[in-house]
């Protein structure tokens, strides 16, 4: 059966990327909530905040990446939910196709509709001011950090899609992934944070992604950070995809 | 109609029952709710399950499917072990679950088209155009599914399930919460399969339903079958009829039907 696996797959994602296509507005609320917070910390919050020679918004623009990947995410776990309980995922699941395509489908319209979404926002960005003389293979760098941290995001939101009991726990647990960039480089240097506050921001995942997302953005050596981003995301795709196959699996036993 | 029906079956595993199940036996923690079901299901009848609610119907009609894994105890569909040769149970089945399976943000035709695709047959428009005039939903077919009413939900629901003419077809209360005529509309499906040669598997809480389709009535009770027989045969378990005179009232379907008309034109779009 797994001879059919790429042509399952890119079948199944030609239905759940017509399912983005024909309401765009997952889309817009994706990249709204992350603009918003980047106007408000831009024109009324950023003045405030010491970031040095870079200009603010060049400073916070990784940081409302990542929020803005966050939030796109949830929309997959709404569509993995959605399928799981019309029934739909059943009728595929018995079905003599490459089972596994169903839930690639969905992670792989994730990362498209993620992209969209990214480059909304990076649109907005340079709007409001963002600039960057950043090369080709530091942005293609930028790209594969996105598309790894996309990926191991959406790895995470397969399980509540798979599990949910209702379409609140299906999309509530992206809310505190939206909330750590807060607690991060992302908007404020951390020297300013008190003791314990500062730790934790200095050793979770998204200070590194976005301390080397503003490095090749502001062309600045990445230094060892880019490893310690590498690894936070590796390590949360490989953990989330193990869980979600543990999920998936159960579901289907 | 029923030239579309009598195409080959999709593999050509043809020794044995269609569906032959022995000692199966499931539980959720500590629920028990299948205990030792044996089931023989011949090739072309059509067998319906009844049950109360929580019998273990759809449990059954799970594991067949491969959707669940039984405890214990074996099933083969079409000659494949439902735990060993999953793959090839899958290529031999269709399923048609409680609730209308269908993409509701693609049309009807999208989902005959996809489904098409995914068991890789030449011509998914062909295909798809040929289901949606048979089930009178040709003109409905470009329109989104979530306009439909719930018989045209059904109707495209047991099309999907028709494509690829698996062998054997499971139905898991295929009329549970429609209207009467969507409902008579089912049962003419139903009896098209049988008449072509599909064997069909259908669970139903409606005896009435399980009188005017199966050719043998099986009742699952407390997790086992506790009758498999014919009609006739499970009338004969109780007391020969007395004859009594009793004043033939029209029942009240024949009374919705005679005053809504059973030969309407197919709805177009949403009721």
């Amino acid at each position: 059966m797994d001879a059919h696996f790429l042509g399952d797959t890119a079948v199944l994602t030609g239905r759940t990327m017509r399912h983005v296509t024909r309401s765009l507005d997952t889309i817009i609320t994706t990249a709204i909530t992350p603009v918003a917070i980047m106007l408000m910390f831009v024109y009324v919050f950023g003045g405030a905040i010491d970031t040095g020679t870079v200009s603010y918004v060049d400073y916070m623009l990784p940081g409302i990446l990542l929020i803005t990947i966050a939030s796109g995410i949830s929309y997959t776990a709404l569509r993995l939910f959605t399928d799981m309980q019309s029934g739909i995922f059943e009728r595929f699941q018995s079905m003599p196709i490459a089972r596994s395509g169903v839930l690639w489908a969905h992670v792989l319209t994730s990362l498209a509709a993620n992209a969209i979404s990214l480059a909304a926002v990076i649109g907005v960005a340079l709007i409001a001011g963002f600039r960057s003389g950043a090369g080709v293979a530091a942005w293609l760098a930028v790209a594969g950090i996105l598309v790894l941290f996309t990926l191991a995001l959406t790895w995470i939101a397969v399980i509540p899609g798979l599990t949910a009991k209702s379409v609140d726990g299906a999309s509530a647990f992206s809310y505190p992934l939206v909330f750590l960039p807060f607690v991060s480089s992302a908007f404020v240097p951390t020297g300013t944070m008190p003791g314990p506050v500062r730790a934790f921001a200095e050793h979770q995942p998204v200070t590194s992604i976005v301390d080397t997302l503003r490095a090749l953005l502001t062309e600045q050596p990445v230094g060892t950070g880019l490893w310690t981003a590498l690894a936070w995301c590796a390590a949360i795709l490989v953990a989330a995809y193990v869980l979600a196959g543990i999920s998936y699996r159960r579901r289907i036993s | 109609m029923l030239a579309a029906m009598t195409l080959p079956p999709a593999t050509d595993q043809v020794q044995g029952p269609a569906i032959h199940v022995r000692g199966l036996e499931k539980s959720y923690k500590e629920l028990r709710v299948l205990r030792g079901v044996d089931l023989d299901v011949e090739r072309g009848e059509v067998l319906a399950l009844l049950g109360s609610n929580g019998a273990g119907k759809t449990t059954a009609v799970r594991i067949l499917s491969t959707l669940l894994k039984a405890d214990a105890g074996t099933a083969r569909v079409n000659g494949f072990d439902v735990a060993a040769q999953a793959a090839d149970v899958r290529a031999s089945i269709s399923l048609t679950g409680q609730f209308a399976a269908v993409d509701e943000i693609l049309s009807g035709r999208e989902n005959l088209v996809l489904v098409a695709r995914l068991r890789h047959l030449k011509d998914p428009g062909a295909i798809a155009d040929g289901l949606l005039s048979r089930f009178a939903l040709a003109e409905a077919g470009g329109r989104r599914v979530s306009a439909y009413s719930g018989g045209m939900r059904r109707r495209l629901d047991i099309a999907m399930s028709l494509i690829g003419n698996p062998p054997v077809v499971f139905l898991d209360e295929p009329t549970t919460g429609l209207d009467p005529e969507a409902r008579i509309e089912v049962w003419q499906c139903v009896k098209e399969l049988a008449e072509g040669g599909t064997t069909v598997l259908l669970t139903t809480q409606y005896l009435d339903e399980a009188e005017h389709l199966a050719d043998r009535i099986a009742i699952l009770h407390r997790g086992r079958i506790i009758v498999n027989d014919t009609l006739d045969g499970l009338r004969r378990l109780l007391p020969p009829a007395k004859v009594e005179y009793v004043e033939k009232q029209p029942s009240l379907e024949d009374v919705f039907l005679a005053l809504v008309g059973e030969d309407r034109e197919p709805l177009p779009g949403k009721e």
